[in-house]
């Protein structure tokens, strides 16, 4: 017990005062600074995007603030309590997704909000914590590499909940949930044969869905990716628009309020999915850069936290986070650049809006309770 | 034990290098991901940067959307119905304007403005982009036009804009058939294809301009637009022209419906005339009727509210909607469900005593004549319409046998008709009882309902297309009124297919000689309760009148419970077809509180077909 402490205090008196405080109060240091990094270039993108917005820029500050008071809410737990509590938190999110087909309200033509009397919520956000969480923890005990039987079990574990959330219908949560859940299958060491298979069993699934599970507004963004130019008064016309935004940044930017692609209206959704735009256009290349940089950094922390980590629970649920966050800025960019299709992925911690951002910020605190709950036990 | 810890932490370890494995190459992925995207960013803007900013910096072009021309309706005889007069609109640029509401509060000086176009424009400030125009007035007067153009150049950012504007020639005559646009409304828009709708202004709300409205409206084109830096248009690019929508041709006879809703007189009421041969829906009545240029621009509160709330209700559309008992016009498909299901035979007559008992009732179920009828059979009871008789079929029948064989003319089912909302009916049985009264049917019901009173509900539709069906031995169609529709550019118009419905089968078809031979007495014997419109008419007419009593609807709509307190008088029905031998023209009319239908009603229908072979007689000549 003793030996426990010592090597703490050891450790404590190497680093600064602040670390230690920081440690103490569960918060990890490299990502809490580059968390508030991110915030402060948000806000100042919001500023711009909104032509000045006071009331924007409050608004979506005190989200952040909520943002980060859940963070350190959730960072105060042991990693032992989150596991406990994943099973738990999974049957109330599945029983809310069942809930929000029947009683859900309706907002821009999808049903995705419950209304619980005070405030409304989306239990696909709640989802998307629970789902890696209990996939965690349906590992966590077991022999890894997982056996075939243990992968089905997972794979529906997943997949079901990730298919309500498609009929609601919200196809860009749906693929976060099946990228969260599969990355801890991956990370738990799912074997490259079932992979392939997988893939190759993904081809005529994919030509179903395109036949039957599609709504047409889903398979004409489809096509308008693969050629803005059908619809160029439509979903084309936001593409078009955010890539002659980006393109006309150049290496260093038109400069902050300077936006003229922004700031003519010509751009659509410019506070919300399509901010990096704004944000590219005012800084060019070398702003961009810097904040990819900063995201790596974030990534790059948090992957290390998930090694680090001491239990295979902890493990897998880090790693899935952190890639789940990778997969958010990657969507977002990648579709704002006409890499990707136009789906409605916000950029983390940057774009206006905040369900999202709460449940963001949630995953980093589990983030940072699992990399400041460690025993140092040196293995 | 000790074996067993070594095991878990070989696996451990083991576990570990896994995980490792797995990090190791996600972070390589996740590294060229991120290379990927440096790259993206990289092509665009350092390498395509020259491109794009030509396109951004030094000339923004955009495209602006361009309304399509709506079709044109047209009858059946090539009668304009609805058309496109040009209007004036006053519209702002909100991007060629120092200061909005210093504009606006100049132009009040000139033109009307109200507070409700001010609270339209601002609404659509928002959502526009701001080199876009936007409307504040619609319809400005040739006074207001004038005004406006002489003080043009002290006002940039104003435009005067001619504009479409849907008009219907004939006002109120055939509106609730036509229907009418209005501006496209919120509710709409979350409906809407928005970028085929991005010019439009108006959307179909009612009758053929709603069932139509994709094929009326038309393809959207657009105009790559050049624009400066402050936002003017400084170059107009070539783009694609809209696609004009398509005219179409109604079946709808306009003569024979102008004919039909001025012999209503004063009565509310619906009627319905179809060409058995194919289903084409010759005359479409729903009176009161309103004038559907009210709509377009939007109506006033006002007006809005009187109509609205008029006890007659003139916004609803009896001929689709209304749901009326077919009282007595339903006898001759009793008399042939009995035939067909031998429970009577033509010969076989019983005392009418002008009323009739059931065993363990003491309710006396009355026939309209008091003294009765005598003895009566089936050619009789219908000529003279006698409930009696009718009592005595529908006992022996019963309600299960009766709802089965009805069921086929399509009474209690919506008819498919090409317009929208059209009301299902109700064709009462035992199951539909339990089910939504919880309670189980009583004989009495059945007698009531052999002579169509009782729960039964049909539309004037639904009366009219089991007529045509009667009149076709059983061969139906699904009753529609678009005849053709015919694109700009095209030669020929492109006729529309009618759709056959299952016909109605029966045992010996020399029954349906029967029925018919009987609803041709109906306006030929001297004793036929129509026999006022059979007397010089140049052509054969079978049909059958009915009285639907008003106090008894249980199940009426909202308007009729109003009615119940004011008038108690029945309303009125006919049923019919010309000529009996190669039917052309099918009728079903409902005068509202007309009191009887031989008086009432078959007159209407007589002046509709007179009117209806006129034309045809013109046509062949």
């Amino acid at each position: 017990m003793f030996r426990n402490v010592i090597p703490e205090f050891a450790e404590a008196n190497r680093i600064s005062t602040g670390r230690r405080i920081l440690h103490l109060l569960h918060l990890d240091f490299t990502l809490l600074i580059s968390l508030l990094l991110l915030a402060a270039i948000g806000l100042s993108v919001l500023y711009s995007a909104s032509d000045q917005s006071m009331d924007m820029i409050i608004k979506q500050a005190l989200r952040l603030l909520l943002g980060f008071v859940v963070m350190f809410l959730i960072a105060q737990l042991t990693p032992d309590t989150i596991k406990y509590w994943s099973p738990w938190l999974f049957v109330l999110g599945f029983i809310m997704l069942v809930a929000v087909l029947f009683v859900g309200d309706i907002g821009k033509g999808a049903q995705r909000w419950l209304n619980l009397g005070i405030f409304s919520f989306q239990p696909s956000e709640l989802m998307k914590l629970a789902l890696p969480m209990l996939i965690a923890w349906y590992f966590a005990d077991t022999l890894l590499p997982p056996s075939f039987l243990r992968v089905v079990g997972a794979a529906l574990l997943f997949l079901v909940p990730t298919y309500l959330v498609a009929l609601q219908p919200d196809l860009g949560t749906a693929m976060v949930l099946t990228a969260s859940g599969f990355f801890v299958l991956f990370l738990a060491g799912l074997r490259w044969r079932t992979i392939i298979i997988g893939v190759l069993l993904l081809i005529p699934t994919i030509w179903v869905m395109w036949h039957y599970g599609m709504h047409d507004y889903q398979r004409k963004r489809v096509i308008t990716f693969l050629n803005p130019e059908t619809d160029p008064l439509g979903a084309g016309y936001h593409i078009i628009q955010s890539t002659i935004a980006i393109g006309s940044g150049g290496a260093y930017g038109k400069g902050w309020l300077e936006g003229t692609q922004s700031h003519l209206d010509f751009l659509p959704e410019r506070r919300t999915d399509f901010i990096f735009a704004v944000f590219s256009e005012e800084f060019g290349f070398l702003g961009t850069m810097l904040l990819l940089i900063l995201y790596a950094v974030i990534i790059g922390r948090g992957i290390m936290i998930a090694t680090q980590a001491q239990s295979t629970f902890t493990r897998l649920l880090a790693g899935s986070l952190i890639l789940t966050f990778f997969i958010y800025v990657f969507i977002n960019i990648g579709m704002v650049s006409g890499l990707l299709p136009v789906v409605g992925i916000p950029l983390p911690l940057i774009s206006f809006g905040g369900t999202s951002l709460v449940t963001i910020m949630a995953g980093f605190g589990i983030l940072m309770s699992i990399s400041t709950h460690r025993k140092l036990v040196s293995t | 034990m000790v074996q067993f810890s070594r095991l878990t932490l070989k696996d451990h370890l083991r576990e570990t290098h896994l995980f490792n494995q797995r990090v190791v190459f996600a972070a390589a992925v996740v590294i060229l991901l991120f290379i990927a995207l440096l790259a993206r960013i990289f092509y665009l803007q350092v390498i395509q940067h020259d491109h794009y900013s030509t396109l951004s910096e030094d000339n923004r072009f955009t495209l602006l959307p361009l309304p399509p021309t709506r079709g044109l309706i047209y009858d059946r005889n090539g009668i304009l119905l609805a058309q496109n007069l040009p209007t004036f609109t006053l519209e702002l640029i909100p991007a060629k304007l120092s200061n909005l509401k210093e504009t606006i509060a100049t132009l009040e000086t000139m033109v009307n403005i109200t507070a409700e176009d001010k609270r339209r424009f601002y609404k659509l400030v928002k959502k526009r982009r701001r080199f876009e125009g936007i409307p504040l007035r619609f319809r400005l007067t040739d006074e207001e036009v004038a005004k406006l153009a002489v003080n043009q150049y002290r006002l940039p950012g104003i435009e005067i804009n001619a504009e479409l504007t849907r008009q219907y020639p004939h006002g109120a005559l055939a509106s609730h058939a036509i229907g009418y646009v209005a501006r496209i409304s919120e509710d709409d828009l979350q409906k809407l294809d928005t970028t085929r709708y991005a010019a439009t202004r108006y959307i179909g709300k009612v009758g053929v301009e709603k069932a139509y409205e994709e094929i009326l409206h038309g393809e959207v084109g657009y105009q790559e637009v050049e624009i400066n830096a402050q936002g003017r248009e400084v170059n107009v690019r070539q783009g694609t022209l809209p696609i004009p929508g398509k005219n179409i041709y109604l079946s709808l006879d306009l003569n024979v419906q102008r004919v039909a809703e001025q012999s209503f007189k004063d009565y509310s009421g619906a009627l319905v005339a179809i060409d058995p041969s194919d289903g084409a829906i010759l005359a479409l009545v729903s009176l009161p009727t309103f004038d559907p240029n009210l709509f377009v621009n939007g109506i006033d509160t006002d007006t809005y509210k009187e109509l609205n709330e008029s006890p007659t209700q003139p916004l609803f559309n009896r001929a689709l909607q209304g749901r009326y008992p077919p009282g007595s016009t339903i006898k001759p498909f009793i008399g042939l469900n009995a035939l067909d299901y031998n429970t009577i035979t033509p010969e076989k007559s019983i005392n009418c005593p002008g009323y009739y008992s059931l065993k363990n009732d003491e309710r006396h179920y009355r026939d309209w004549r008091k003294e009765g009828h005598g003895h009566t059979n089936l050619l009789k009871a219908i000529t003279e319409s006698c409930d009696v008789y009718f009592y005595d079929v529908a006992l022996n029948l019963n309600i299960d046998k009766m709802h089965q064989f009805l069921g086929q003319f399509g009474f209690g089912k919506q008819t498919g008709v090409d317009l929208r909302d059209e009301a299902t009916g109700l064709l009462p049985s035992r199951e539909w009882k339990q089910r939504t009264q919880h309670q189980p049917w009583y004989p009495g019901e059945t007698l009531i309902t052999g002579i169509g009173q009782g729960y039964w509900l049909t539309t004037p539709l639904q009366l009219a297309n089991a007529t045509a069906a009667m009149s076709m031995k059983g061969h139906r169609w699904q009753p529609h009124i678009l005849q053709a529709s015919h694109a700009v550019g095209q030669d020929e118009p492109e006729d529309f297919t009618p759709v056959t419905l299952p016909d109605v089968n029966i045992k010996s078809p020399d029954n349906w000689e029967l029925i018919i031979n009987a609803m041709h007495n109906v306006t030929r014997d001297a004793h036929g309760t129509a026999r006022s419109i059979g007397l010089n008419a140049p052509y054969e007419i079978a049909g059958k009148t009915g009285t639907a009593q008003v106090y008894g609807l249980k199940e009426g709509e909202k308007y009729d419970a109003k009615k119940v307190s004011k008038h108690l008088r029945d309303h009125a029905l006919f049923i019919g077809f010309a000529p009996v031998q190669e039917p052309r023209i099918a009728v079903a009319v409902i005068a509202e509180n007309g009191g009887g239908g031989g008086a009432t009603a078959a007159p209407i229908a007589r002046k509709v077909m007179d009117a209806f072979f006129e034309d045809q007689h013109e046509e062949a000549e």
